[in-house]
């Protein structure tokens, strides 16, 4: 963005909308000024203000690897009134885009150790850049888990994303619906997240834990983790909170003295244990 | 720093001069029973004899509704203007105490603390502070609690302090308080005899600055006093609008989608929208937890985060609270708390 | 002042309620509200002319619905503010001991709301001379002048809703100004913004409004708001011939529909 105005957006061209699940979509976005974008770069975990200009600002991960570039992704679901707005454009609108901020997955730090990502519903998307960063670099990994769940077959996201990831022969892909989310020909499994993950078990030796869901998901994985030996240094997860700068200085989003636009979203579970109970 | 004599007929001359070479002067200003900071025109507008203003001057540097940009857009794309930063002003603000001059230096942290916000930069630097030291004060003052004092030099350019005689001992701190002084230096005389000291209010220390770090930190938990003080709350946005730091915001978009405004307008933590997430989810869903939000970020995590506090002891929110919410005895009451 | 005490204890020792809300001290001569839990705490209670502010707004606020049911210290306007509530639904039959104080320093403890009916019928409103004068001035200027004024002390505005938040009329979870989706009522502080909020107040508040003055009194700005809304009771009232506060029965002049109304406007 301009360097004279800290909230003036970047212009976005909608390049590409994808509908992932009811009331959910992708957008593909490229830079109305091809110079702003060869100059933007980003890590995977940060994200951005979107805004409909006329309606308001958002905040939502930036979904798409860093390791590709000319374009940023996000995902949303319909809910209030900009995201609403959002919906209602097309490929070919421009809308504003502010970034990128917050903090980062240390993915440098994860070199030679197994990942594993834990997701639920929507909370795909703040994972989806780092998943895709790790696989475009996968060499720097040992083995890969992705366990992903949502409430029923039609909420699961990245549908496309999810049967490249269960074709790949260097990746263990699990997804899993709750107990009357699935249609008769699913094949996955049926369970609530945490149950499918103290299920399949896996090594917390030299692996790094990825988890972001709702509240209450995250509430029961936890412990799960914890039980398999996971140290709560190893284990990553985002926060969200209501924002409008984006950078610190508006001052909706702390929790106790920490910033989840700053000092987040990203967090190790050492870090959530340490804050107070207001998120 | 040089200390020279204005005096009381020298004083509305220099404030013309500063007129003449083009800034426009924000003095307080008598409105019925109350002061308050406002453009003034002439000098002799400038109201004498009070204790404190119902607002802080913030509002210079950061007003409660600012253009972010404006937009145009149709088929083609999105068109931005940028807000024209040589429209601002130059401004001297006349008549803040040593508490709001202070108070500056918090507005300072929180948009200069990572990122830079020109909106406010831009502002500030065009802004030439003209302090005034405190000759009375009342049982809401205590900025003697917070290390500040009300002949407190920290802030101003230029602090007055009015002497017996009714002239000014001018203690010229900065130099932009030099350059301000430059403009009609033939209206300062020599430092004045008479000590600073003998003209400045007794203002009551209750507590040290340093007991707040050893006891707000922990005093999070103590829902039994957060409950206490804020019961009585109702929840409104006066305590923090007129507050000299309070410099949380909202940031709104106006007009329809093909031509508008994003503007950015104050808000407080006090509104029990502040921290709805648009899933109906509210981290601060009570009124005791929105008012512990205050304190806290005001006498606890500022100080831990930015380095500065966020209260300088003005009482302005004690005297506008409509509920009686007295902030003073609030923060005691957690440091005597057991 | 003692009996006050007394009965507040009294009322709390036998449980009949869990709460007192009244008057305390409070900074500097101020009174302040208190909500009293423990008996022995009752005489922490005061009364005098100070306390104006109109307590009924706490009924409405979770945190001391919460405490269990309440006995409260009111002056004329506030059983005034109770009964409308008891009308819209907000307050149920028994569900607060009204301990009213007229200006004469009598005090009647009202357990029903017909009680509260008779109590406001025999002490009917009373409009402060100084407002009533203002209002007489506003009405004598001409539309422009007018305009003007209400431009100038509105423009002064910024938005803190001190008036809605101590108004116990405004209960609405989700405020008007509140609701975005379409964002009705600009939050910005600008002129349009505060002009815009403050009409919608006072549409909103219209036969609702009991003229406690609550409005203007919480004021940080000392904005004379209280007019806008004394003017638009004056009118619900020539209209048609409606009062808030006065009955326990909602007749509310801007949603019900009589066959005998004048309709003049229409015809």
């Amino acid at each position: 963005m301009s360097a004279s105005n800290l909230y003036k957006p970047y212009l976005m061209k909608i390049e590409k909308i994808t509908d992932e699940a009811p009331g959910v979509k992708t957008f593909r976005l490229a830079f109305t000024d091809e110079n702003e974008g060869k100059q933007f770069a980003f890590k995977a975990g940060q994200f951005g203000e979107y805004s409909v200009f006329g309606e308001g600002e958002c905040t939502f991960c930036i979904a798409s690897s860093p390791t590709r570039a000319g374009y940023i992704e996000c995902t949303f679901r319909q809910a209030g009134r900009v995201t609403n707005a959002l919906a209602n454009l097309d490929v070919g609108d421009t809308i504003g885009f502010r970034g990128p901020y917050g903090n980062i997955f240390p993915i440098g730090e994860w070199k030679g150790k197994n990942l594993l990502f834990i997701a639920g519903g929507i909370a795909l998307p703040p994972m989806r850049c780092v998943i895709w960063n790790a696989l475009d670099t996968r060499k720097n990994f040992k083995d890969v888990t992705i366990l992903y769940g949502a409430r029923t077959v039609a909420d699961l996201v990245y549908k496309h994303e999810l049967e490249e990831w269960a074709k790949m022969p260097d990746v263990k892909l699990i997804t899993t619906v709750d107990p009357g989310g699935e249609t008769p020909d699913w094949k996955g499994e049926i369970g609530f997240v945490p149950a499918v993950l103290e299920k399949i078990a896996p090594s917390s030796k030299n692996t790094v834990a990825i988890v972001c869901g709702p509240p209450i998901m995250i509430k029961y994985t936890f412990p799960v983790l914890e039980k398999l030996g996971f140290g709560a240094n190893d284990i990553y997860t985002t926060l969200e909170n209501r924002m409008k700068c984006g950078v610190g200085k508006c001052g909706r989003c702390n929790v106790g003295k920490y910033f989840v636009c700053k000092d987040g979203p990203v967090f190790t579970f050492t870090q959530i244990k340490e804050l107070p109970p207001e998120y | 720093m040089e200390k020279k004599t204005l005096t009381k007929e020298n004083l509305p001359e220099f404030l013309k001069k500063l007129q003449k070479d083009g800034n426009r002067i924000i003095a307080p200003k008598r409105t019925r029973e109350k002061v308050d900071f406002s453009v003034i025109g002439s000098p002799d507008e400038i109201a004498g004899d009070y204790i404190q203003t119902v607002q802080s001057a913030k509002f210079a540097f950061f007003p409660k509704v600012e253009e972010i940009l404006s937009f145009t857009a149709d088929k083609s794309g999105v068109k931005m203007n940028d807000k024209d930063t040589e429209k601002i002003p130059h401004t001297i603000v006349f008549g803040l105490r040593p508490c709001d001059a202070a108070a500056v230096a918090s507005l300072d942290a929180v948009f200069n603390w990572d990122y830079k916000d020109d909106l406010f930069n831009s502002r500030r630097e065009k802004i030439g502070i003209i302090g005034l030291s405190c000759a009375k004060s009342d049982d809401d003052c205590f900025c003697t609690s917070l290390g500040f004092g009300p002949g407190d030099t920290r802030g101003s350019d230029i602090l007055l302090t009015k002497l017996t005689s009714g002239d000014y001992l001018a203690e010229i701190i900065t130099d932009r308080g030099k350059e301000m002084m430059n403009i009609a230096p033939e209206l300062f005389t020599a430092e004045p005899m008479e000590a600073k000291e003998k003209n400045l209010a007794e203002v009551k220390k209750h507590f040290k600055p340093e007991d707040l770090a050893k006891r707000f930190p922990a005093a999070f938990d103590r829902e039994d006093l957060w409950l206490e003080q804020s019961l009585r709350c109702i929840g409104c946005g006066a305590c923090a609008f007129v507050c000299p730091v309070c410099a949380c915001f909202d940031i709104q978009d106006e007009g329809t989608t093909q031509n508008g405004k994003r503007l950015r307008c104050w808000d407080a933590c006090g509104f029990s929208l502040f921290t709805l997430h648009t899933s109906g989810h509210n981290p601060r869903e009570a009124q005791n937890h929105r008012w512990r939000q205050r304190l806290m970020h005001k006498f606890a995590y500022m100080q831990d985060r930015l380095g500065v506090l966020g209260c300088v002891g003005c009482g302005r929110c004690s005297r506008a609270c409509p509920a009686d919410i007295n902030i003073l005895e609030n923060v005691k009451m957690i440091l005597e708390a057991k | 002042m003692k009996e006050l005490r007394e009965k507040a204890r009294d009322l709390l020792k036998n449980k009949d309620v869990q709460v007192v809300i009244g008057y305390g001290d409070g900074t500097g001569g101020k009174p302040r509200a208190i909500f009293i839990r423990d008996p022995k705490n009752a005489d922490r209670l005061i009364f005098n002319v100070k306390c104006e502010q109109n307590l009924a707004v706490y009924l409405m606020k979770h945190e001391v619905k919460k405490l269990g049911r309440p006995a409260i210290i009111a002056t004329i306007p506030v059983v005034r503010s109770i009964i409308q509530l008891a009308a819209e639904n907000q307050i149920a039959e028994g569900g607060v001991v009204i301990l009213a104080v007229t200006p004469d320093g009598k005090l009647s403890e009202i357990k029903t709301l017909k009680d509260a009916e008779t109590f406001v019928a025999s002490n009917p409103p009373y409009t402060r001379p100084e407002d009533i004068e203002k209002l007489e001035q506003i009405e004598k200027m001409t539309v422009e002048e007018r305009w003007t004024y209400w431009l100038d002390e509105l423009s002064r505005c910024f938005k803190c809703y001190a008036c809605r938040s101590g108004c116990p009329m405004c209960y609405c979870e989700r405020c008007t100004i509140e609701c975005n989706q379409p964002q009705w009522v600009s939050p910005a502080s600008h002129h349009l913004g505060n002009v815009e909020w403050h009409i919608i107040r006072a549409m909103h508040i219209a036969g609702r409004c009991v003229n406690c003055g609550e409005c203007a009194r919480a004021c940080p700005l000392d904005i004379p708001i209280n007019l806008l809304t004394l003017k638009v009771s004056e009118d619900i009232r020539k209209n048609f011939g409606l009062t808030a506060g006065m009955s326990a029965t909602l007749e509310y002049a801007l949603s019900t529909f009589k066959t005998d109304d004048k309709e003049e406007f229409i015809r």
